[in-house]
């Protein structure tokens, strides 16, 4: 039997949140947290969480558990349990809807805030724009985001100032961009960044890197940014 | 873009680099003065004063003490804007470390250069 602490909040009955506790029969396999959920839902089926695709591409199922942020679908329970003990909680520093389901909106907010989107006002060659194997190597390791927010919210500096400071994933982003040979807003882009919130909030303490699903690296893209902004300045 | 007006720089960017140059200048001055002090067990007044009376000497503490009083108000900037929400307190404990900050570098000045 596996022992499963749940956070658990319903703004519309409940004055404060609370742990619930669960007891699942998992039958000594080795299921996924998002697999334990389900059979907690049978439980009982107020339980709210998002999920989608199961498979670790839509990245709805981000959570906190046993302290680490990560996505349930993906992540076994040889990976987090420990002592027969399982802690599930919403990703930190977001406002809670109910249970595990958080208000996105900051997170979101930040990622519209860099623009991401190719931008480039020649006019486009009557078929597409080419870039070269090399250019095109260059967007490896940042395009494969899928915003599941894990890394923004296990980032004290964007618990601190998630009004401000753009995050890891949103950084991640602004580099993607950034390193676009086909993008032309690269001046606009990096001097909406040079404040000493946006980018400079980063003290490099790697909590993203360490958590990202897909082991991408916001902490390296962000190097990369303060790199350009010095190449750029006098 | 978020604008700032307390900030020591006003830019990321140069506070950043601000911080980086002013931690290298304190790193060098503090092992200067840890390994002066170390080759030299028996110091006494006149050595010591003779030390700060040379113009290299007084100008390497005053780049230091420069260092410091930028280093401070970065650190101390950032430290108020991530942990005091209210905009009056924040500004006002700013202001505040600012003054301090002022005080204690005209101070070093004068115990520099004023013997």
């Amino acid at each position: 039997m596996l022992q499963v602490s749940v956070y658990r909040y319903n703004p519309e009955t409940d004055s404060a949140p609370y742990m619930q506790e669960f007891q699942v029969d998992t039958q000594g396999r080795d299921v996924m947290v998002l697999d334990v959920l389900h059979m907690m839902k049978e439980q009982d089926n107020g339980l709210a969480y998002r999920r989608s695709c199961r498979e670790g591409v839509c990245g709805s199922d981000g959570m906190n558990m046993n302290g680490k942020n990560g996505l349930a679908c993906i992540t076994p329970l040889s990976e987090v349990v420990k002592n027969g003990k399982l802690t599930l909680r919403p990703l930190p520093g977001l406002p809670v809807v109910r249970d595990l389901v958080v208000d996105m909106g900051l997170f979101y907010k930040q990622y519209e805030r860099i623009q991401p989107y190719l931008q480039n006002d020649t006019p486009a060659p009557a078929i597409e724009r080419l870039q070269s194997p090399e250019d095109r190597d260059k967007l490896d390791g940042l395009y494969e985001c899928i915003l599941c927010a894990c890394c923004s919210t296990s980032c004290p500096s964007f618990w601190w100032n998630p009004d401000k400071f753009v995050g890891p994933a949103g950084l991640l982003q602004a580099y993607r961009f950034l390193a676009d040979s086909r993008d032309e807003a690269t001046r606009e882009r990096l001097a909406e960044l040079e404040d000493p919130f946006s980018v400079f909030r980063c003290r490099g303490i790697m909590n993203c890197v360490s958590v990202c699903p897909k082991g991408l690296n916001p902490t390296r893209a962000i190097g990369k940014i303060r790199e350009m902004l010095l190449a750029n300045a006098t | 873009m978020v604008t700032n007006i307390t900030s020591f720089g006003r830019s990321g960017l140069s506070d950043w680099l601000i911080q980086r140059v002013s931690a290298l200048i304190l790193a060098v001055y503090t092992l200067f003065m840890v390994g002066y002090l170390l080759f030299n067990p028996g110091l006494d007044y006149a050595a010591w004063s003779g030390l700060f009376s040379a113009t290299w000497m007084r100008i390497f503490s005053l780049l230091a003490f420069v260092s410091l009083a930028a280093h401070a108000w970065v650190g101390l900037w950032t430290v108020t804007t991530d942990y005091l929400k209210p905009t009056a307190v924040r500004i006002a404990v700013q202001l505040v470390v600012i003054l301090a900050i002022f005080v204690f570098l005209v101070w070093g000045i004068q115990v520099l250069w004023g013997a």
